[in-house]
Formats: structure tokens, sequence, C-alpha cells
């Protein structure tokens, strides 16, 4: 067993259980920091396998930013909380949980009878991003010369999505 | 001749569209004398076909090409052979006296135009008939007759019982027109052609069979319109319409188309097998059963009514002997004194108001002394006694009967003829003889006006002398003339030369006897009153007979339980079949639409979570499909 | 030796699931929103996964833009549930049923 390996069974261990008590959590504050673990094993994850920008995006944008949304937003809403109950109503839940089971051994059965092998291999190779300088830079390279026009169109997303969200949120419109 | 010959049919036509369209706005003096002017130039032109025909060679012209469509050709045309000739004169002559005597019968009418603009479309219609040379263009006119006779027979029609009849007569006809109908389309299949000369000529070349079948189905039709059993029970009814209507389509012409058709078509018959036989027995039947009938009745028409059908039988079993001219002689002789026994029932029946019932009547003979007069001799002709016209042709038949050794039809023509001079009698006896029956306070009968007797006497002349042109027996004047015209019967291969041989004058002898004993007895049982002939009492002693006699033999009974009810109860049953049915069905597929569609809206919960668990079900079945082929 | 790829897939499968149930059992409505992001995290752990195996950098590049998307939906999203709450006093999904039959 590498030390790659233990880390990965640590990191998708906490995962897994943040994501498990983010449902089971009574409280909904609770719930966004159970999240937070998730997420930030979900970093580790990425570093594991050497996506570091991305890395440091989940934590700044996914923890930082929109977990810390979640929580104003929950803080705002407080006033109207009403006792309610956790689960939906009498059939959905085993229905769900057996939905849910099915997908992940379905996908479980896909990954492991190889099918996931199919793929053309690309050009860059841990050596070749070394080359050039390391994980940012190769992805910011390529980022601002072939994904250029998406990354644009982000930005103006981003900002109509700011728009949106003020108008929105208003009290009187 | 072709110059002038299309007009003969044209002048009524012009005169029934002229009075038809414009009749309302024309005084009923001008419509009457503007149909009686038409038909008498057909019958001017009738003379003069008859004057010029060429007894070598029979005038088939087209006039125009009517139906060209590929196999299927069919003209209207003409074919004036003797026979046609003679019809002409027969159907012009009587309607000209009918619309003669129509001026005065009908006069007051509120529909005065319109039945002077009936009258000449019938006549057109009878006249195209007549000249037609192919099977569509009979048909078409045979049609248009009935037509004519639906109009005529209803023609005042607010009374219930008019209509009806008209329905009666057009349906029972319609029945016959049916068997007609695929008659034609026989011929058309057997011969490829409808035209009379094309299938004439090549009759002999088909199958006896097949022809028999054609000629059974062209005979349907003959049943219909000339009232032979069992299609006879519309001609009674049809006694509702004006009695110069009953004179002129019911006595003199149409219904004699059904022999004419068979005379016409004698080739077909000639060479088919077994037809004839089915003829002559189906005319012998009729003329008993006419005759029977007629002895009961006492509306003064149904008399004359059954009469006619029995003479008619008379015709077809002349016909079914083969011995066509004999037939068509006592058409011809027919036409004059039944129009003639008519238009004088009419004109008693004018003179009392409309009172058909003879029991209602006697003693007329003061009132009405020139009606009395011309009823006399039409009824002599009609027993059958000599010099008169009957005598010649329908004693004719039955001698022919003798001579070819049918015995049978001789026996029960010669019944026939009995009952017929007995029943003529009784009519006379009852309306003309005795005291009056009827309030002589309140009715006071009169002699017609000019116009009706002017008629009458004419008919009556012709009555007399018409039997002339067939005299001596099978060697007169029409024998020689209609000849040609029935080149395969067996009159014309006939051994006996005809003439007043020892064997004809005996059988002309018994004849008038048998007829002398009708008239004899009638008078001894009406006029007489001889007791031991009382008829109540007889009457009371036959009871059965009496009861099957006045009730027609129950055939009207019969056909209302066979036919009507059994139509009524089809059409209830298919009317309730779509009422529960067909819209049952429809209207249920559309409940069930709508029930299905209550059904599924409550899959919309409005709930968001559902709409979710739906999706993800499907994703996991597609994912199952995608990569497992599930 | 780094983990294979079928390990990383399996997580990704495990926290896709877990996420989904999330969404269609929980009924407060800021759960759900959370239990979507959490699907949508498992599909960036398997994007970069597959972009590691293929060497290819394509798989890290989608993520940076389903990072963008993630958040400006987040931000619309939650203004969506702020307006919706506000107009019916609950954050109970299950109260939400205006379009029932």
């Amino acid at each position: 067993m590498t030390a790659l390996s233990v880390l990965f069974v640590l990191f998708a261990a906490m995962g897994l259980f943040g994501a498990v008590m983010v449902l089971v959590a009574r409280n909904p504050v609770h719930s966004v920091l159970f999240m937070l673990s998730a997420f930030v094993s979900v970093a580790g994850m990425f570093v594991l396998m050497q996506a570091e920008f991305v890395a440091v995006l989940q934590v700044l944008v996914y923890s930082g930013a929109i977990l810390v949304l979640f929580l104003f937003v929950i803080m705002l809403l407080a006033r109207s909380e009403r006792p309610i109950p956790a689960l939906s109503q009498p059939l959905q839940a085993p229905v769900a949980i057996t939905v849910g089971l099915m997908l992940a051994v379905e996908i479980g059965l896909v990954v492991l009878t190889g099918a996931v092998d199919r793929g053309v291999s690309g050009p860059d190779t841990p050596q070749a991003i070394a080359a050039v300088g390391g994980n940012v830079e190769a992805l910011g390279r390529q980022l601002y010369t072939t994904w250029l026009l998406p990354f644009e169109v982000a930005s103006v997303l981003l900002l109509v999505a700011a728009i949106g969200a003020i108008y929105l949120a208003k009290e009187e419109l | 001749m072709e110059a002038y010959l299309w007009i003969i049919p044209l002048a009524p036509l012009i005169a029934f569209l002229v009075n038809f369209l414009l009749g309302r706005r024309m005084t009923d003096a001008a419509t009457g004398l503007f149909a009686t002017g038409s038909v008498a130039v057909s019958l001017l032109l009738s003379v003069l076909v008859f004057v010029q025909l060429d007894p070598e060679h029979v005038l088939n012209i087209e006039l125009y090409s009517w139906i060209p469509s590929g196999a299927f050709q069919v003209g209207v045309g003409a074919y004036v052979d003797q026979l046609t000739s003679l019809m002409l004169l027969v159907v012009t002559s009587v309607s000209l006296l009918v619309h003669v005597y129509s001026i005065g019968y009908m006069r007051g009418d509120s529909g005065y135009y319109r039945f002077f603009s009936y009258l000449p479309l019938f006549t057109f219609s009878m006249l195209m008939l007549v000249l037609s040379n192919n099977f569509l263009q009979l048909y078409v006119f045979w049609e248009a007759v009935g037509v004519c006779s639906y109009l005529l027979i209803g023609f005042w029609y607010t009374r219930a019982s008019a209509s009806n009849a008209a329905m009666k007569a057009f349906i029972v006809n319609r029945v016959g027109d049916f068997g007609f109908g695929l008659g034609v389309v026989l011929i058309f299949v057997t011969f490829g052609t409808l035209a009379y000369a094309d299938v004439f000529a090549r009759a002999e070349d088909v199958a006896a069979g097949t022809l028999t079948v054609i000629t059974l189905l062209l005979f349907m039709g003959s049943m219909g319109k000339s009232a032979q059993w069992p299609l006879h029970t519309w001609l009674p009814d049809a006694m509702e319409g004006p009695t110069p209507v009953s004179a002129l389509i019911h006595a003199a012409t149409m219904v004699t188309a059904g022999v004419y058709l068979v005379a016409r078509a004698n080739p077909l018959f000639e060479a088919a097998a077994g037809t004839l036989t089915v003829v002559a027995v189906v005319g012998l039947v009729t003329a008993l059963l006419g005759a029977t009938i007629g002895l009961v009745q006492n509306d003064i028409k149904r008399v004359m009514a059954y009469s006619t059908i029995s003479q008619l039988g008379y015709m077809f079993f002349a016909l079914g002997m083969g011995a066509y001219v004999s037939a068509i002689f006592h058409l011809f002789t027919h036409a004059f004194f039944k129009a003639l026994l008519f238009l004088g029932a009419g004109s008693v029946m004018h003179g009392l108001n409309g009172e058909t019932d003879m029991r209602r009547m006697g003693g007329l003979r003061r009132y009405m002394p020139q009606t009395f007069a011309t009823l006399l001799i039409g009824s002599l002709a009609l027993a059958g006694v000599p010099p008169l016209a009957g005598f010649w042709s329908k004693d004719e038949i039955l001698g022919l009967a003798f001579i070819e050794h049918q015995y049978w039809i001789y026996g029960l023509g010669t019944l026939a003829s009995f009952f017929t001079a007995f029943y003529i009698t009784r009519l006379m006896a009852l309306t003309f003889l005795g005291s009056p029956r009827f309030d002589t306070e309140t009715i006071h009968p009169h002699e017609s006006p000019r116009s009706m007797t002017v008629s009458l006497w004419t008919l009556a002349g012709l009555s007399v002398v018409a039997g002339f042109v067939g005299a001596p027996p099978e060697a007169g004047f029409i024998h020689r003339f209609l000849a040609p015209v029935f080149e395969h019967g067996p009159e014309a291969t006939a051994e006996h030369a005809g003439g007043f041989t020892t064997e004809v004058l005996l059988l002309m002898l018994t004849a008038t006897t048998v007829s002398v004993l009708g008239i004899v007895l009638g008078l001894a049982v009406y006029a007489w009153r001889t007791p031991a002939l009382d008829p109540a009492v007889w009457g009371r002693r036959l009871r059965p007979v009496y009861n099957m006699l006045v009730h027609k033999y129950y055939y009207d009974e019969l056909y209302d339980s066979l036919f009507v009810r059994t139509s009524r109860a089809l059409g209830g049953g298919l009317w309730r079949f779509d009422a529960r049915v067909v819209d049952g069905a429809v209207n249920g597929m559309a409940r069930s639409v709508s029930d299905t569609g209550g059904t599924m809206r409550r899959l919309q919960t409005g709930l968001v979570g559902n709409y979710a668990l739906a999706i993800s079900l499907g994703l996991v079945a597609l994912v199952a499909y995608l990569f497992f082929q599930v | 030796m780094s983990p294979p790829l079928e390990w990383y897939l399996l997580f990704s499968a495990a926290l896709f699931s877990i996420g989904l149930v999330g969404v269609l059992v929980r009924r407060h409505v800021l759960i759900i929103f959370m239990s979507v992001e959490l699907m949508l995290n498992a599909c960036n752990v398997a994007l970069v996964a597959f972009g590691r195996h293929l060497n290819t950098l394509t798989g890290q590049n989608f993520v940076v833009f389903v990072v963008t998307v993630a958040a400006a939906e987040a931000a619309v999203g939650l203004g969506l549930i702020l307006a919706l709450s506000r107009h019916k006093d609950t954050v109970d999904v299950g109260e939400m049923d205006i379009l029932k039959h």
C-alpha cells in the first residue's frame, strides 16, 4: 500500500462521510459544515491527481464563496423557520434510496467491467506539463488560447448571475 | 318519315313544359286546349306514319349518341315497325279522347293546369317508350311512365288514401322494375349491346338457358307494370286517381307496356326455354284472379280495375302460347272498350257528385241515357258479344288455345269469360237498371256535358268497328299487317290458314253462348231479381268463398305482413343498432379518452421531488439500456 | 503508484448517488440545493480523473468552467429561494405545489 493509496482512502472516507452527514443532519448549519469537510476532501483528492489549480479553485470558490453564501441564506431564512419533517412523503424515501443504490451499482458495474478503458491518449503527459512549467502554467496556456471564447462567455455569465441574484433577492421589486 | 317522326313525342312534351311552367298564369281553357291540341298533332302524324310505313324495311334511326363509353354504347333512337305504328295509334287516339273528356271532367279543379301538364307528360313518356330502339331507352321511359302514374294517381295529394295508393303503385312497380333492370344488365353482359336490332339478330346464337334467365327477368318488369299476379295489388288502389287517368293509364296504355315488351322482345322469348310457359301460366292465373274478385266488388271503378287485370291476363296467356298477333289485337280492342268503360264510370260519378259505390246507385238509365247507351256498348264488347270488338279479339285467343290443343287454357279462359260477362252485367244492372237506391230528393243526377259525351260516343264507335281489323280469325288485316314483326312465332308457321272454317265457327258459337249465358245469369240475379238466385242468400251460403273474394284473396294482408312489417322491423332494429352500438362506441371512445386523461393528470402532483424522482428513474433506466442492453 | 482510475470513478459514483438521494429525500430546500452541489463535485472528480488517465488537460479545463457555472447557479438559485420563501413563508418543498392538478 503506497502512501498515495492510503491518502486516497483517507480522503475518500472523509468525503463520503461528510456527504452522508449532509443528508442526515437536522440542523442546516450542521449540514453546511459537513459539506465543507466533503469539499475539502475532494480538494485533497485533486491534489493527489496533480491538479493543483483545480484544488485551489475548489477551496476558494466552493468552500470559500458558495458555502458562505449558503450560510448567509440560512441566516436570512431563519425567521421563517418552522420545524419541518426531515424526510418527504411516505413512499418517496425508500424508492429514492433504491434508485440511488441502483445508480451506484450500475455505474460501478460499468467501471469494473472495463467499459471505461477506451479513449484516445492526449499529449499532456506529466512530463510535458512539467516541461512547460507546472500545472498552472499549462492550464493557463490552454485556457487562454484554445478555450478563450468559453472563458469570456463564462465571465459574462458570472456578471449576469450577479445582477440576477441581486434582482431576485430584493425585498421590494 | 324521319323528318316528322320526332314531332310525335315532342308535341306533348312541349305541352307539358308550357303548361307546367306557365300554367298558373294561363286560363284553364288555354291549358286544356294546348295539351289537347298537341296530342291531336301527334295523332295526325301517327296516322301519317301508319300510311307511309314500309312493310319490307324497319326504320331504325338514331337521334344522338347518349352514352359513348368504351364498350358501352347507347344512343337515343327510334325503331319503327308495324308494332310501333299500331302502338302509336292506340296511345295517341286514346290519349286525345281522354284529354277532350278531361276538359269537362276536371272543370273547377284547383289543379287543372297541373293535370294538363302531367297528362301530356305521360303521353310523351309512353310514346318514347314505344318508339325506343334500345333496351336502356325503353327502361328509362318505362320508369318515366311509372313516375307519371305516381303523379297522376296521387293527383289529389291532400288525400291520404291517394298518396298512399300512389306510393303503393310505385313501390310494387319497383319490385318488377328491379328484375327488369337486372334483365337489361344481363342483356348487355350477354350481347355486348343494348340495341334491338343487334340483340334480336343474334338471339338464336346465345344459349337457351341464359335467354331464359334474361326473359324471366324482363317478364318480371311486365308483371309489375301490367299488374299481373303476384304484383297485381297496386292497380285497384290506383283508382284513387281521377277517372280519366284510370282510363288512359290503367286501362289502355301504361299497363299494356308489359304486353308490348314481351311482344317486342319476341325473338328472345322464342329462343328461350320455358319462359313462355311461365308467361302463359301467370297470365291464366291472373285472368281468373281478376275475374273472380271482380264478381263481388261494390266500387264501380274497382270492378273495372279487376276487369283490366283479368283482360291483361288474357293478353299474357296469348303471348305465352306464341299467339303474338292475337295478344296485340286484344290489346288494341281492349284499349278502346276499357277506356270507354272507365270514362263512362267517370260520367256516372260526375253525375252523382263522386259516388262510386254501386249499392247506392240504380235506375240511372232515365237520368243519363247517353252514358247508359255508350256503356252498354262497352260492356257488350267486354263480354264478347259479336259483332263487337271484344268478341273478335278475346275469342280468337280462346279459339287458338283450343286449336293448339291447350285445353286447360281453353277451359279456364272460357270460365273467366263467363265470369267477365256476369260481373259486367252485374255492374250495368246495379248502376242503371231497377229503381234508384239513393235519395232522389237530395241527389239529382244529370247527363254529362258534351265534352265528355263526345269521347264516350267516339270510343263506343271504335268498340263496334275495331274488331273488324281482325276478321276473319287469323286471316284479317291485322294479322297480315303484324306478321313481319313476329316471324318466329308459331302463328307464322301455323298449319291452319285461318278464316271461317267449321271448327272456327263452332268455337265462335260456343264462345258466344258462354257470354250470353253469363249475361242472362247476371240479369236474372240483379235485374229480374229471381228469388231462387237472391245474391244475399247465396252470399251467406258460400260465405267462405265470398269472404275470400271480397278480401281479394288476402294478398294485401299477406304482403303487409311479409314485406311491410319486416321492413319496418328491420328499420327499427337498424335504428336501434345505430343509436346504441354506433353512437355508443363513439361516445364510449370519447368517454374513455376523458377518463384516461382524468387518471393521468394525477401524475401532476406539483411537488418537485416527485418530478425529480421520475427523472432519476429515467436516468437509471437509460444507463441500464445503454450499457447493458437491457 | 498512484491509485488506479477505477477507484476515483467509484468514489465519484458513490458521491453522485448520495447527492441524488439527498435531492429526492430531503424537504428543506437548502439541503436539496447542497445535494445538487455534491453531485456537481462528483462530476468534477470524474472529469479530472479521466483527464489524468488520458493525459489531457481538457478535463481540468472543463472543471474550471463547471465551477464557474456552479457559482453562478448557486447565486441565482439562492436568490430564487429567498424570493420564494418570502412569498410562501416556508422552506418546505412539500408545501410548494401550486402546479398541482
